[in-house]
């Protein structure tokens, strides 16, 4: 393994985040601010609780999941997209590394920023709410997964995209969607029977039932079927980009 | 000297079927200047993408310091640096930050000291901190050079290194390109400047079609192909060529004061003693004698244009 080349590639991308740090770090503060206003306070206070918990705690874990899911694709995606556009890729393509140091170096700095962005968001929610975390360990876990995860999925959105547009295409017009169906504001358990079993099909919703399962201990769906979508989600995106290393598919005419 | 770099039968067809190589052997010795003429589409680029792993090779193989480039990508791809043709560089980043991210690419530990070095070469180091957005075109090219050589290569390729600049600093590249040799780099460059592969390469190769038409010595092509002139200069203009003088070799300039005898330097016999002579025996007065080489550009023209044909 090449750990420099690892590491220059986490460190450049990590600068390009520390670069504009106000933007990273104030605009998901402020719209999680927004957030709790509005649906915590305002809305939230005419809403009963939902299964035992307060409706401003309730969101808690679908806003960073938003947030984190959302960051990931961002971060990645333009993290490889923004060398092809630029055409400093050939750089990565001619130095003595292979696709997984390629990878480890932009998914880890993407799934770096994400976890920062979740973790701020978490700590904008104390401001807002009592939440206390039942299994801190299995939100760390859920969180970090949920950061690799997306940053992967980002990644080969990045590497697809031929231009910007396509960039913002698949994370507005299929990831805001899934995220907001997803249960981000609601449990599952609200919809009505037909919409439950359509929700099911919804992969954000195992996320989204796991992270707050390590919040409050109640899910939508069994934790181990969320740990196994999750699993499956990573493995699914690793063997894309495995195959676009080994085919040169976008990236290595 | 060794060959450093050795391309065996190196193919390269495009999914549409465009064949931009088709079967390129070459060998590049360690140390030398090679430098690959050809106008645009020849396949020069291509060339040195293949080498350098940034497009795929449909057949052949290639060789850096014995390591093939697929088989042993790490050791080939690590005696490799690469100055593209295009000014690819990330507009926000400092100059010494982008010079060291190349250098931890290739796996090379941080040495902030070797990285003064090549930028004080380049005359970069005052700019060290500027953002490259800052810079004029022609540093914006040093930088280029500055990344390819942070992980100190042993071959360095140049893709049209000096495309679109003054002639200053084509001299200035120049200049580094002669230093660089002078340390033991191999550099092979692309350009479409025949004066540029005539004032520092040692070997030319010419490709036109995705097909090597030749590799060899700059000065044995010189000479090879190369046509020389007499100009005899008359002390007063004629209107033709006298009949006791006419052959093919032989023209007169438009305003009848000049004889041009075209010889070659590689025959027996160039015949300028049996044309002086006859010259002094039609009653032509001289006044001067001037000799001239065909330039580098003529060969590669008429090499072409053989090729063409």
């Amino acid at each position: 393994m090449n750990w420099i080349a690892v590491n220059s590639i986490y460190k450049f991308e990590m600068a390009r985040f520390f670069r504009t740090i106000t933007q990273s770090f104030v605009s998901p503060v402020l719209s999680t601010s927004l957030y709790f206003v509005v649906f915590g306070a305002a809305i939230g206070s005419r809403i009963q609780e939902v299964e035992g918990i307060s409706y401003g705690a309730f969101i808690v874990p679908g806003l960073i999941m938003l947030s984190v899911i959302t960051q990931s694709i961002s971060n990645a995606s333009f993290g490889i997209y923004f060398p092809k556009f630029i055409g400093t890729v050939f750089e990565l393509l001619s130095a003595p590394i292979n696709f997984i140091e390629i990878v480890l170096g932009y998914v880890g700095a993407a799934a770096t920023k994400a976890l920062f962005i979740g973790v701020i968001i978490l700590m904008t929610a104390f401001f807002f709410v009592d939440i206390t975390i039942a299994h801190p360990f299995w939100m760390v876990v859920f969180l970090v997964l949920t950061c690799i995860s997306f940053s992967l999925f980002g990644f080969i959105i990045g590497i697809w995209a031929g231009n910007f547009e396509q960039l913002q295409l698949v994370p507005l017009l299929i990831i805001t969607p899934l995220v907001f169906l997803g249960g981000s504001f609601y449990s599952i358990s609200m919809l009505p029977p037909v919409w439950q079993v359509i929700s099911h099909f919804n992969p954000v919703v195992y996320l989204i039932s796991g992270f707050r399962w390590s919040f409050f201990g109640a899910a939508d769906v069994p934790i181990v079927t969320s740990l196994l979508a999750i699993a499956g989600f990573t493995a699914l995106c690793l063997a894309v980009i495995w195959w676009i290393f080994r085919t040169g598919w976008r990236i290595r005419q | 000297m060794p060959d450093i770099v050795e391309i065996n039968d190196l193919r390269k067809a495009y999914a549409d079927g465009f064949e931009a190589l088709k079967g390129v052997t070459l060998k590049i010795k360690q140390g030398e200047i090679l430098a690959l003429l050809g106008p645009n589409g020849a396949g020069k680029t291509t060339l040195i993408s293949t080498v350098c792993g940034i497009t795929t090779a449909t057949g052949g193989t290639v060789k850096v310091g014995g390591h093939d480039t697929i088989t042993d990508y790490r050791a080939a791809r690590g005696m490799i640096g690469l100055v593209p043709q295009e000014i690819n560089l990330e507009p926000f980043e400092k100059v010494i930050s982008t010079v060291r991210f190349s250098r931890g690419l290739f796996g090379k530990p941080k040495d902030d000291a070797a990285l003064e070095k090549i930028l004080r070469q380049l005359s970069l180091w005052d700019k060290r901190d500027s953002q490259i957005r800052a810079l004029s075109g022609g540093m914006k090219r040093r930088v280029l050079i500055a990344k390819a050589l942070a992980h100190e290569p042993r071959v360095l390729f140049l893709d049209e290194p000096t495309a679109g600049v003054d002639v200053e600093l084509r001299r200035d590249m120049w200049e580094i390109v002669a230093g660089l040799k002078a340390d033991g780099v191999t550099i092979i460059l692309t350009t479409h400047y025949i004066e540029e592969a005539e004032a520092i390469a040692d070997r030319i190769g010419v490709i036109a079609h995705g097909e090597l038409l030749l590799v060899e010595d700059k000065n044995k092509l010189m000479a090879r192909m190369g046509k020389k002139q007499l100009q005899v200069h008359l002390t007063k203009p004629i209107d033709a060529v006298p009949a006791s003088l006419v052959s093919d070799a032989l023209t007169l300039s438009e305003d009848g004061s000049t004889l041009i005898y075209t010889y070659d330097t590689r025959a027996e016999r160039t015949g300028i003693t049996k044309l002086l002579s006859d010259v002094a025996a039609a009653g032509l007065v001289l006044t001067d004698l001037e000799t001239s080489q065909s330039s580098l550009e003529e060969i590669f023209v008429d090499l072409l244009k053989e090729d063409a044909a």
